[in-house]
């Protein structure tokens, strides 16, 4: 019998504080748990980036993290990446250009963007390409998504 | 994924505590990008995960010490390729750093856990081999040093012995005049398994090295010093005879990547590009 151990982690600016049995993966706690469903599980393996969520600042895959690595740390999800009814400039540029198909992507892809942007607010076409290489999208959008981060970029000022 | 017991030591002392009260049942848990897969499609099996990221003496960045770059088991692939002085001094194993699997990835994955995955594809092995890189092992009776291309002893095998795991991979300063290339071969640019990677160096007397992933179940290591690689104006062809000869100590074998022929012919092609690349940083003074 394993036992479930305690987590403390801050997701989205709240404190959460719950026990968690070790082989849960972050993902899994965000969704099943937490009913943080904005985050999505596709490969589960770390290869399509749908589940990329910002862990202390940094962009990672939750499917490859477990729950009790995080104890400590702090989470930012989909869900947390605008107050509560706003979107970020990244999100509005996405609808803007049309850049959302099925949408099951495009949370990963909007933390990718925000975290390529945050560091870089300029990127170059290629930067932009390397930022997105570890987000797939089955229905091939790639071009408006890269047009929609161009356009924020473009509106700050270099 | 089967249940398994998480174990998160604070010193090395008691790492190796836990080491020898689960045996092999434990696995070593730093970035976890390789170990979560294989424990989620089950071709790794662990009764406990011992996680070393709480451990008191490692530090999380790269340290400088003695001439040596020393990088810690838990630091991640993106911290050492923003070090800019390691950037500098070993260009083109941060290439290959840089392709491995994505941003996500590597913010998780570490250098040490490439190695340790002891995939015949690492895309860091190659450079880490031609840099000359060390890999610290720690026991409980102490540390020793293993070659990196001697550490991977076969797919998924390395010198590890029972209580033993990898405390940091350190590479020295090059102290003469050298320039370094890496390529690899992928079907896609991100998340993707090499179908061959290499790496190559040049010194000022010529002497041309050469390492190859991805083509036999062990790194392919071969030296050249004849001058004639090293000699952009000797014939081509005999350019060609001499990475041929080198290439011959290979063996890639045909799968889902790629054939055997076509790794074959890539390496070739991949090698006369590296070669020129590595002579073009030995001139301009870039290691």
């Amino acid at each position: 019998m394993i036992d479930a151990l305690p987590v403390v982690l801050n997701i989205n600016g709240l404190k959460y504080e719950f026990e968690v049995l070790p082989y849960r993966s972050l993902l899994d706690v965000l969704r099943d748990e937490l009913g943080l469903t904005g985050t999505k599980e596709c490969c589960a393996v770390g290869e399509c980036g749908a589940c990329t969520v910002h862990f202390d600042g940094r962009s990672i895959n939750a499917c490859l993290m477990l729950a009790i690595e995080a104890d400590g740390g702090s989470v930012t999800t989909i869900e947390g990446i605008a107050p509560p009814g706003e979107m970020t400039r990244v999100q509005d540029a996405f609808l803007e250009h049309g850049a959302v198909q099925c949408g099951f992507c495009i949370p990963g892809m909007v933390m990718s963007a925000e975290y390529l942007l945050a560091r870089n607010p300029h990127p170059t076409e290629e930067e932009t390409r390397e930022g997105l290489s570890g987000n797939l999208c089955r229905c091939g959008g790639y071009n408006r998504m890269l047009q929609a981060i161009s356009s924020v970029s473009e509106e700050s000022t270099p | 994924m089967k249940p398994f017991l998480y174990q998160r030591p604070g010193s090395l002392a008691q790492t190796f505590d836990l080491l020898s009260e689960y045996g092999s049942s434990a696995r070593i848990l730093a970035g976890g990008t390789d170990l979560i897969v294989g424990l989620r499609q089950q071709s790794v099996d662990a009764s406990v995960l011992v996680d070393i990221k709480g451990i008191g003496e490692f530090l999380p960045e790269v340290a400088f010490a003695d001439g040596h770059f020393v990088i810690g088991a838990t630091t991640d692939i993106s911290r050492v390729c923003e070090n800019e002085k390691f950037r500098a001094t070993f260009p083109a194993l941060v290439e290959a750093m840089e392709t491995v699997g994505s941003v996500q990835i590597r913010n998780r994955a570490t250098l040490v856990g490439n190695v340790c995955n002891a995939s015949p594809a690492a895309d860091t092995v190659p450079p880490l081999a031609i840099y000359g890189a060390m890999v610290n092992v720690g026991g409980r009776d102490g540390t020793r040093q293993v070659p990196v291309q001697e550490f991977i002893r076969g797919p998924r095998q390395t010198a590890l012995r029972p209580g033993e795991f990898v405390l940091s991979v350190q590479l020295p300063v090059p102290n003469a005049p050298l320039g370094v290339a890496f390529a690899r071969l992928t079907r896609r640019r991100g998340v993707d398994l090499a179908t061959v990677n290499l790496s190559c160096s040049i010194d000022s007397v010529g002497t041309v090295r050469f390492a190859f992933g991805a083509v036999g179940p062990r790194l392919v290591l071969g030296i050249e010093r004849s001058g004639v690689l090293a000699d952009s104006g000797a014939p081509a062809g005999d350019r060609d005879a001499a990475l041929a000869n080198l290439i011959a100590a290979t063996s890639p074998r045909t799968d889902i990547r790629g054939t055997q022929d076509y790794r074959s012919a890539m390496l070739l092609v991949l090698s006369r590009r590296i070669l020129a690349e590595a002579a073009g940083r030995l001139d301009s003074g870039q290691p």
